[in-house]
């Protein structure tokens, strides 16, 4: 496939313009001569450059296996309520025990995202099968109630800039060298996903063809389940949400390559990280030295991209 | 209208009265009382007129979308009316747009919102009949969109200022703007007059539209006009109060419920009347009894939200 | 008469109707027959103006379907759908009172409410006046439908698949009906049906399309003959005689 090493040039490209792009101006080529400079460069940039990239491959692969596990193409992470069960958990456990080591919260988010994401699908799954529509929808309005409730406790609380992070439209201008880490594991998580990428595969055909190639739904689900909240519980809480990402690309990537995901699982993580690479690139330039947030960015190009995808003509027909 | 119909109406208003009147005169001290009383009519009159404008803008959207399930926020009206606002102060600069007297500023921006939100959801709603379930969430994926834009240009415009475009973002019954209250009202008020002069052929719209067409209803133009009602009255809350999303859902399907019917001419009062009725007695509740005026509004999207997964579960989505 | 002149239609790129001029005879009852997807249905709605016309004219009894206002065709025709799911929830008596709207506009009299009841007793429906469309069996909601189309009180009436979830009795009963409005009121209806035994049985004049075009029109006696539906819906079928009808047979 040729689409993948364009996709990993232009990442390339992308990321060393990130390099370079901030409030103090850095030339790579003294980083090794320049102290300073090496000091920006690896505590500030290259967090920040890798960070937008493992956030961008995580959530297309998560959205990829929501997608599967769903059997619906117009869903992602950012509207199953998994990124609100996240910020729910964190709050649950910042609440509880508010000096509890930071392995507990992270945790304690990504159970709680994996059961709002749970209760999500025990929802869509019983609207009518051929309203296809219904379950996005259905998402939206879950993630809302559930929005609403984290909001409620964090007034009660005034625990609400704490979650004005979470919730908000996610951005990379905080990331530093030893605050951006935990990304590490949702990429960990995206690529635990590609090993049993046959199997989600299957699911995506429906229980009943699962069953008759002598597949486990419940273990699978069960897994894919945990790789969306692992993933999305690590962004939430390292960045903000990124909207649209994990709703878009798989979209745009089966459009092109189908959906054998051993295969495509590979192009829809490049193509993720393109993508935010390139928004927060476009929401560091655009009123530079300023930012506009990598989640506005999306939240306005990914909105657009989804709107296009909803009324473009069937592929097939 | 029928005698059963009349008796709700009566008993909703006695009702609204009751409430109104409980609201202003509980525990009037002997000091400053026309202060407090001022103060009380302002907060009351503002609930009643977001009350109202929610309450029929709700009941004419799903009309004319032919769609219980449906608020004009689900589907983006008011993220266009904040995007729109957002729009006009990037083009006036923010001092010029302060500079505006507040009501030719609200009237202009009503002007405004009416066209565009006539003209792109009458594009959606004329063209999208076919296909109920990806019209609407092309609104929601709109409104998504409108809601970012509107971020993304207020943070362009000031880039310190992020807070104060995210404050617009939620919707508070605790801070309404007292110097738009009578241009408000009387929009409003004529809004609602036209709607209820329609009722008729909001009955027959109501039918869908082949039928409509075929008794010789101009279909289109109905349309177009309803939902510049909708836009006007969705103006008028959003202004107020900011983005409602559940709750005109909540007070449409009280008005179904309580009326039994579907003449518009009863549905619009009852509408109106109950959704007063919840909100006064909702910030009555929360502000007096609970204590906590701030979280009304939370607690109202909270259940209008669960009210809404209920109805798609029971498969009400036409 | 319906005139029909003329007439192209397509739904993106895909032609459905090419060139079609014919005409729906006065005080006849007209069927449109033919294989899926042969534009039958797009025929009957364009004539009933719930398409926007794309090329070529149509008039009703003399009006011009484009140019006339819709409320005067209103009182010319009533045209009844093929999907008829209505979201408001309404009584059989609510439903078919919409029927009499063209003509009261809101304020129905006393003559209004006669010829509502009328309609409800003509479909038997008297009795279910009082329930709600979503309490009743598919076939009693469609026979509501053509109730209301009935109520309208119009020259002409224009059916699309009338006989939609109806048993074999009340679609008797309807057609029966129908032709009775032919014959003692003076009355034109047009209809598409799939069940061609009732076109053999009850129409007078009969269309035959096939691909977006007319392949037969006249008498129900010179359409409905072997040669013609054996080449219309590519299959071998016999016609036979009987009680003085056409009769379509096609096991085997």
């Amino acid at each position: 496939m040729r689409a993948t090493p364009a996709l990993a040039v232009a990442l390339a490209a992308m990321m060393l313009v990130s390099m370079t792009i901030g409030a103090a101006s850095v030339d790579l080529g003294h980083a090794f001569s320049d102290p300073r400079t090496m000091l920006v460069l690896l505590e500030s940039r290259l967090p920040r450059t890798l960070a937008v990239a493992l956030t961008g491959a995580a959530l297309s692969v998560a959205g990829v296996l929501i997608q599967a596990l769903v059997r619906n193409r117009f869903v992602g992470p950012d509207t199953a309520g998994t990124a609100e069960g996240a910020a729910l958990g964190l709050l649950a456990i910042t609440i509880l025990w508010p000096a509890s080591p930071l392995w507990l919260r992270m945790v304690s988010a990504s159970v709680s995202a994996m059961a709002t994401t749970a209760l999500f699908i025990a929802i869509i799954r019983r609207l009518p099968v051929r309203e296809v529509m219904l379950v996005p929808i259905a998402g939206l309005v879950l993630s809302g109630v559930l929005g609403s409730v984290v909001t409620f406790i964090g007034w009660q609380t005034d625990l609400i800039q704490y979650i004005g992070t979470w919730l908000f439209s996610g951005e990379f201008s905080g990331v530093i060298s030893g605050r951006y880490e935990l990304l590490w594991i949702a990429g960990g998580a995206a690529l635990l996903a590609w090993f049993a990428a046959d199997r989600f595969a299957i699911i995506g055909l429906g229980d009943q063809v699962a069953t008759g190639l002598g597949l486990g739904t419940r273990g699978v689900l069960r897994l894919g389940l945990a790789v969306v909240a692992v993933v999305t519980a690590m962004v939430v809480t390292t960045v903000g949400m990124i909207p649209f990402v994990g709703l878009v690309v798989p979209n745009m990537v089966a459009r092109i390559m189908g959906d054998n995901l051993r295969r495509t699982l590979p192009v829809v993580a490049l193509s993720g990280a393109v993508l935010v690479m390139a928004c927060d690139l476009a929401g560091r330039l655009i009123i530079h030295p300023y930012e506009v947030p990598a989640g506005l960015v999306l939240g306005v190009v990914g909105s657009l991209l989804f709107l296009w995808l909803l009324h473009r003509r069937p592929a097939h027909g | 209208m029928d005698r059963r119909a009349v008796l709700i109406l009566g008993g909703l208003l006695a009702c609204l009265a009751g409430l109104s009147a409980l609201w202003l005169l509980q525990g009037l001290g002997d000091g400053n009382r026309g202060f407090i009383l001022s103060l009380r009519a302002t907060k009351l009159a503002a609930l009643v007129v977001v009350a109202f404008a929610i309450g029929i803008s709700t009941v004419l959207f799903q009309t004319v979308a032919a769609n219980r399930v449906l608020t004009p926020s689900i589907m983006g009206f008011d993220a266009l009316y904040v995007l729109l606002q957002t729009l006009l102060v990037a083009s006036l600069g923010v001092a010029g747009f302060a500079g505006l007297p507040a009501g030719a500023k609200f009237l202009s921006e009503i002007a405004l919102m009416t066209a565009m939100a006539s003209g792109l959801f009458g594009i959606l709603l004329l063209r999208g009949a076919r296909d109920v379930p990806r019209m609407i969430l092309t609104g929601v994926i709109l409104g998504v969109l409108f809601r970012s834009l509107s971020s993304f240009v207020g943070r362009i415009l000031d880039p310190n200022a992020y807070a104060v475009v995210q404050s617009v973002s939620f919707a508070s019954f605790n801070k309404v703007q007292p110097d738009l209250l009578p241009v408000a009202m009387g929009v409003t008020a004529l809004a609602g007059l036209a709607a209820w002069r329609m009722a008729p052929r909001l009955d027959v719209l109501a039918l869908g539209r082949d039928p409509a067409v075929s008794l010789g209803l101009r279909h289109r133009g109905v349309v177009l006009q309803v939902l510049g009602l909708v836009a006007v009255l969705v103006s008028v809350s959003t202004a107020l109060v900011g983005p409602v999303s559940f709750f005109g859902l909540i007070v449409a399907g009280l008005a179904h419920g309580l009326m039994r019917s579907t003449r518009h001419a009863a549905l619009l009062p009852t509408a109106a009347l109950s959704g007063a009725i919840l909100l006064v007695g909702g910030q009555w509740l929360f502000e007096r009894v609970l204590g906590q005026a701030a979280t009304l509004s939370v607690v109202v999207e909270f259940a209008g939200g669960l009210f809404f997964l209920y109805l798609l579960l029971r498969g009400h989505i036409r | 008469m319906i005139r029909i002149d003329g007439v192209g239609h397509r739904i993106g790129n895909a032609p459905i109707l090419h060139d079609i001029t014919t005409h729906l005879p006065e005080g006849r009852l007209t069927a449109l027959i033919g294989p899926n997807g042969a534009g039958k249905s797009t025929l009957l709605r364009l004539v009933g103006r719930l398409e926007p016309l794309q090329q070529g004219r149509i008039s009703v009894g003399g009006h011009d379907v484009s140019t006339t206002r819709t409320e005067d065709l209103a009182r010319v025709m009533a045209i009844l759908g093929q999907q008829n799911s209505i979201a408001s929830r309404l009584r059989l008596s609510e439903l078919v009172g919409f029927g009499r709207w063209p003509h009261h506009r809101g304020r129905p009299t006393a003559h209004d409410h006669a010829r509502v009841a009328e309609a409800l007793e003509a479909f038997a429906l008297t009795p279910l006046a009082h329930r709600f469309l979503d309490e009743v069996s598919g076939g009693q909601a469609q026979r509501a439908h053509i109730a209301m189309a009935f109520a309208q009180d119009t020259d002409w009436l224009l059916l699309d698949e009338p006989l939609n979830n109806l048993d074999m009795a009340h679609a008797r009963a309807l057609m029966g009906r129908l032709r009775d409005l032919v014959r003692h009121q003076g009355r034109s209806v047009g209809l598409v049906v799939h069940e061609i035994n009732y076109a053999a049985a009850w129409a007078d004049h009969v269309i035959a399309m096939k691909e977006g075009r007319i392949v037969a029109q006249g008498d129900a006696h010179e359409v409905l003959t072997e040669a013609v539906l054996s080449d219309l819906y590519e299959a071998p079928i016999a016609v036979v005689s009987h009680q003085g009808r056409p009769l379509v047979l096609h096991h085997v």
